[in-house]
């Protein structure tokens, strides 16, 4: 036991969990920013997958990292737009649209790898830019704490950075009041002249841009290459962070932490023979008994404002 | 003609949308291939040339029928439970388990390793159930998270408890063959799983329309207020309709493991619950529609893997067209105005025809 | 003093056909206190809206501050200064009073943030000039309903309402609450506001309304300075008109009380008492008319009766059995019907055929189904196309989606369902809301059936005329109270009800 707790309590392990946690944290903001408006966007798996493709491609193709950056993004962003067309303008159901959209990225996505990389499992044909990691200066140095916080991809420095935002946003711009008013009570935003569709295609745009970034980290920062439903699951993953964390920022981030750890834990404990699969459950185990622990409480607190019937 | 339109309506819809989707796929085949025709040959026709891919597509319908149904009734019930994948995968380990371990002749252990499939799906449905009737907790959320559960328990017995050491990779215990589903037709993998699905098709059609259970499950999901106000047990139907569609999806993933493998296989979660939910929303939750919508997707699928195969165009082609199809269909909007210019001038035709 | 608005021959006809507003002209003059009573239906609540732009008229003009003007939406009244606060209150749960003061105004740095002194010190400032205390960093959810409607009228106020509309705004509060709301209401109107405040309340109008427009049946009876008449009067105006019913003949037979109710009250979420001390009972072959205006008490009392909701304290009986504790389901084998107020939440489900809304409540016994398992369609289908030819129904068949009725005819499955249940009691709560005259008269009928059947029958109507024609005994509920009986009707009259409906008058005085 001793090598692995060594291990497990090195430097490198924390290091490992930023690295992990990063796409999970911002596909988990994507998530919590739509939850927040009252419209939940569960398709981040997709918006994940189709920008993860996209970045590699324009990199590989146009030798810029910063095309690819931005083409990733848009095209996150549009997956997001998409979703809102869908379901503000035309009256689809959000969580079916979502799993449809999951399922197109799913599906063009690898049509797309055959066609530009002739290969249906990955793009290795395509030499794809990498986004750098950062070693930061003085910090470095300092023992054990050096080795956590410097060398991470800039991507993992932005997630983090992405928390601030995302709880900046939140919290001290108009848009992120009007996001919250909107999904707590949308005549209460209605009475004062707040388009509520508009308030709505917003979020679901940010939570778009967010996902862009999980996905971009992970075919352009965690490895370099793009491979067929390589997010695993990690949208629905951050469905039960942003939910575990109640869809505020600090919750939202120690939410993914969470699920981080839990996947690096997995990784470093392979070689044991404790069942990797039993760690791999925790965090959705927990997650349901933290839902559960929710609702009893929130039952228990009769509603008083709202006589609204809710999902 | 406006009146025919109007009745069958949705029906018409969904035929657009489909006809939509596969529209769009042909004009991207068309672009993208250099061989359009071998391609779209390969897609249309690819499961009727030959006995053993025609088999392919009737046998790829079983399990998507039973999650297709699995989906539809929670659906019917206002729940949006999908969590068809994790039972299937959790009810197939457990009842696999039990087949390889037990012993007894065909018609005692075939039921049985079915039943025990069954119930653990069942018990596996009623965790969501019970919370969204108790505590109103987001059966959405729970039964996706217990999906991951169900994949993550289910691989940890079959890998460690009842793995196959003797086979080259990850697999369970061959089941005896006791608990085999036989395969019927030579040249084929048609098994009786397959009549099984068409059989419960028919029988939960049945169930939702002509039992007492069926009409209160239906009528909660239309309105659980009425339901209520008229003396329906809301809080049991929300559970057992759950708990129903846990019990069919495990019994669609154990027939898959009795008549198509013979053992327990898969290492990644199968998708079929997934794709329940395509052919519950193509079929509108009803058993009958699934049937037709389950072998559409199934011929697609095929026609996709053949496609694959023998053009340039990958099998991913089909997961396009299927997401197009959902959208449109699942777009309430869509055709809404045409729908309402027919009504319109139906209601003026008939005040004509008055005066 | 001008007027601040004044509306001139209003018309306003809802879809369904009903004329809401008939010429309705008021003034209203700058910075008084204008109270609109009226009993429901009688328009105000339209007219309100219309004002506020969540309605458009059909004909009619509006004149703010002398100037012909549109109201196209609630934005654009909100920027000409028109403020409503509706009975509903419209604030989110999870912010803080300041943030609900100032979403849609947000005062920002840089175009983006929020900026935060400057929304204290407005939301400070706005709050002392107006005299509102208001606790600025607490979340909403964690006030008193008093508390949060002060800040729905600071919100008002702060987006410079000139003339704000309170809708039954004492309704919520309690007795202390509503004396803290008048003294600021009167603050206001030193401020320069004016205030429009929808009621139905006359004791309150006195006391704080400088002037009284009564309404009825959708037009202006007449608008008069409140000290000029007393609440009589204004009752007499609301309720008073030429008796154009015709009572249904007496009932021969009065049998056993059926249903009983001893002390029932009801604490709403709200922390208000709904229900004070109810004690009634009905006897059979009878019908016990409830008067009283929407919002009192009735809603919940009904939902009380049929196990759709708990009392807090009290019993209920049928005949010997307490049914208090009994689900909705053990009150219908009790043989208690029940025609809810909201047919299109309650009594129906939309897009299920006629025959699915008919058995809803029997679908398990025997001949609907076998054993209480499977259903006999044959029997169903029967049953229901009978039940559309006696009960008058107008449908294409009994397959038919309940979408396709009209409203009377959906509101006729829903009676021909309740009455053919076979019920010794009949709970019916606004049966002939908003349907066409013919089907009203056809219902009237059926209750006067039953009632001669030897069923209870315990009928609650916002519409006076309907309580007058068909009851055998009334009381009277408001806030919560009953604050009359009459056990002899014969010669009772609206006006004699009026006083108690608006808690002018209460028993015993």
């Amino acid at each position: 036991m001793s090598p692995l707790l060594k291990s497990i309590l090195s430097p490198q392990f924390v290091f490992a969990i930023i690295r992990v946690t990063t796409p999970l944290l911002f596909a988990a903001i994507g998530v919590a920013i739509s939850a927040l408006s009252g419209s939940i966007n569960i398709g981040l798996e997709g918006i994940m997958l189709v920008s993860a493709f996209f970045g590699v491609i324009i990199s590989g193709f146009t030798g810029s990292l910063l095309l690819a950056l931005i083409g990733g993004i848009l095209v996150g962003i549009g997956m997001g737009a998409l979703l809102g067309y869908f379901h503000l303008k035309l009256k689809a159901d959000i969580i079916i649209a979502a799993i449809a959209l999951n399922m197109f990225a799913s599906g063009i996505t690898v049509f797309f790898l055959y066609i530009f990389a002739h290969d249906k499992g990955t793009s290795s044909s395509i030499t794809s830019l990498v986004f750098p990691s950062l070693q930061i200066p003085i910090i470095k140095e300092i023992p054990i704490l050096g080795e956590i916080i410097s060398g991470h991809n800039v991507l993992t420095y932005f997630a983090l950075i992405s928390v601030a935002l995302f709880y900046y946003l939140t919290y001290k711009t108009s848009l992120g009041l009007r996001i919250r008013a909107v999904g707590q009570n949308p005549d209460a935003a209605e009475s004062v002249g707040v388009n509520i569709n508009r308030i709505k295609l917003y979020s679901l745009l940010l939570s778009g841009f967010f996902g862009s970034l999980g996905g971009l980290y992970l075919s352009m920062g965690y490895v370099s290459w793009f491979s067929r439903d390589m997010t695993a699951g990690r949208g629905f993953i951050a469905i039960a962070a942003a939910a575990l964390g109640g869809n505020f920022p600090l919750g939202t981030f120690l939410g993914a932490l969470f699920f981080g750890i839990v996947n690096a834990i997995a990784i470093y404990i392979s070689p044991l023979n404790i069942p990797s699969e039993f760690i791999h459950s925790l965090p959705y185990f927990v997650t349901v008994v933290a839902l559960a622990i929710y609702s009893i409480r929130l039952s228990r607190r009769k509603k008083i404002l709202s006589e609204k019937e809710e999902i | 003609m406006g009146k025919f339109i109007l009745k069958y309506f949705n029906l018409i819809r969904a035929v657009i949308a489909i006809l939509i989707g596969i529209i769009i796929g042909v004009c991207i085949i068309y672009i993208i291939s250099k061989e359009p025709g071998v391609s779209l040959k390969s897609l249309f026709l690819g499961p009727l040339l030959s006995k053993s891919r025609f088999g392919n597509f009737i046998e790829t319908a079983s399990p998507i029928i039973f999650c297709g149904l699995a989906i539809a009734i929670p659906f019917q019930a206002g729940q949006f439970n999908i969590g068809a994948e994790g039972a299937l995968f959790i009810g197939a380990v457990v009842g696999t388990a039990f087949g390889v371990s037990t012993n007894m002749p065909a018609f005692l252990h075939i039921p049985l390793v079915l039943l025990v499939a069954g119930l653990t799906g069942a018990f596996w449905g009623s965790i969501p159930g019970f919370l969204k009737a108790k505590w109103n907790t987001s059966e959405l959320v729970i039964s996706l998270m217990l999906n991951y559960v169900a994949y993550f328990i289910g691989l940890y017995l079959i890998n460690f408890h009842f793995r196959d050491k003797a086979a080259g990779y990850l697999v369970s215990y061959k089941l005896p063959e006791t608990a085999w589903l036989i395969q019927f037709i030579p040249g084929t993998r048609i098994h009786i799983g397959v009549i099984i699905s068409l059989g419960f098709a028919v029988l939960i059609y049945y169930f939702l329309y002509h039992t007492t259970l069926g009409y209160e499950i239906r009528t909660s999901g239309f309105n659980i207020n009425f339901a209520r106000f008229g003396g329906i047990n809301v809080f049991k139907v929300i559970i057992i309709a759950q708990v129903i569609g846990g019990f069919i999806a495990a019994i669609g993933g154990m027939t898959e493991v009795m008549g198509v493998h013979r053992r327990f296989n898969w290492q990644l979660s199968p998708g079929y619950g997934w794709d329940g939910v395509v052919v519950a929303i193509i079929g509108r939750n009803n058993p009958l529609l699934i049937i037709p919508s389950s072998l559409f997707l199934a011929y697609l699928r095929v026609g996709g893997k053949i496609l694959n195969l023998l053009s340039d165009i990958p099998a991913e082609m089909i997961t396009v067209i299927q997401s197009i199809i959902i959208l449109l269909i699942t777009a309430e909007a869509f055709l809404a105005g045409w729908k309402y210019r027919i009504t319109v001038r139906e209601a003026k035709a008939k005040e004509v025809g008055r005066t | 003093m001008g007027n601040i608005l004044s509306l001139k021959n209003i018309v306003k006809i809802y879809p369904n056909g009903v004329m809401a507003n008939k010429e309705v002209s008021v003034d209203i003059e700058e910075n008084t206190i204008h109270a609109i009573v009226g009993e429901n239906g009688a328009g105000k609540s339209t007219l309100m809206k219309i004002v506020f732009g969540e309605e458009a008229p059909q004909e009619g003009e509006i004149y703010y501050k002398g100037k012909k003007v549109n109201i196209k939406n609630s934005l654009g009244a909100i920027k000409m200064g028109i403020g409503m606060v509706h009975q509903q209150l419209m604030l989110a749960p999870d912010l803080t009073v300041a943030e609900n003061l100032i979403l849609g105004i947000e005062p920002l740095r840089y175009g983006v943030f929020l900026d935060l002194k400057k929304i204290t010190k407005l939301t400070e400032e706005s709050s002392k000039k107006f005299g509102f205390k208001v606790p600025l960093n607490k979340k909403i959810r964690d006030l008193s309903i008093g508390i949060r409607q002060r800040v729905e009228i600071l919100k008002v106020l702060m987006r410079n309402a000139k003339l704000i509309i309170l809708d039954e705004p004492t309704s919520v509060l309690t007795p202390q609450e509503t004396e803290v709301l008048f003294k600021s209401l009167k603050d206001l109107k030193h401020h320069g506001k004016t205030i429009i405040f929808i009621s139905h309340k006359l004791k309150e109008v006195k006391l704080i309304a400088d002037k009284v427009t009564v309404m009825r049946d959708g037009k202006v009876i007449s608008t008069n300075d409140v000290n000029q008449l007393d609440e009589h009067m204004i009752a007499h105006m609301m309720v008073g008109r030429k008796i154009n019913f015709k009572r249904i003949p007496e009932t021969k037979n009065i049998g056993n009380p059926l249903l009983t109710v001893k002390n029932l009250s009801y604490l709403s979420e709200e922390k208000i008492y709904a229900l004070k001390n109810i004690n009634f009972e009905v006897r059979a072959g009878e019908i016990l008319g409830v008067a009283g205006v929407d919002g009192n008490g009735q809603t919940e009392l009904v939902e009380i009766l049929t196990g759709l909701r708990e009392a807090t304290s009290g019993q209920i009986f049928i005949g010997e059995e307490d049914i208090s504790r009994f689900s909705p389901r053990e009150i219908r084998e009790e043989k208690v019907a029940h025609i809810p107020e909201d047919r299109m939440k309650n009594g129906v489900a939309e897009h299920a055929t006629i025959e699915e809304n008919i058995i809803v409540d029997r679908y398990y016994q025997d001949h609907f189904s076998n054993k209480n398992l499977f259903l006999d369609w044959k029997y169903i289908s029967k049953s229901s196309n009978e039940l559309i030819e006696k009960f008058k129904i107008l449908a294409p068949s009994s397959k038919a989606s309940i979408l396709s009725l009209s409203g009377g005819n959906i509101q006729k499955v829903v009676v021909a369902r309740e009455l053919s249940s076979n019920p010794r009691i009949i709970i019916a709560s606004q049966p002939t809301r908003g349907i066409d005259v013919g089907s009203e008269e056809l219902i009237h009928n059926l209750l006067k059936d039953a009632r001669d059947n030897g069923i209870a029958i315990f009928f609650v109507s916002a519409d006076l005329d309907e309580v007058l024609k068909l009851s055998t005994r009334i009381i009277v509920i408001y806030n919560g109270e009953i604050v009359a009986e009459f056990d002899e009707i014969k010669n009772v009259t609206q006006q004699d009800l009026g006083p108690y409906m608006l808690g002018v008058k209460k028993k015993g005085e």
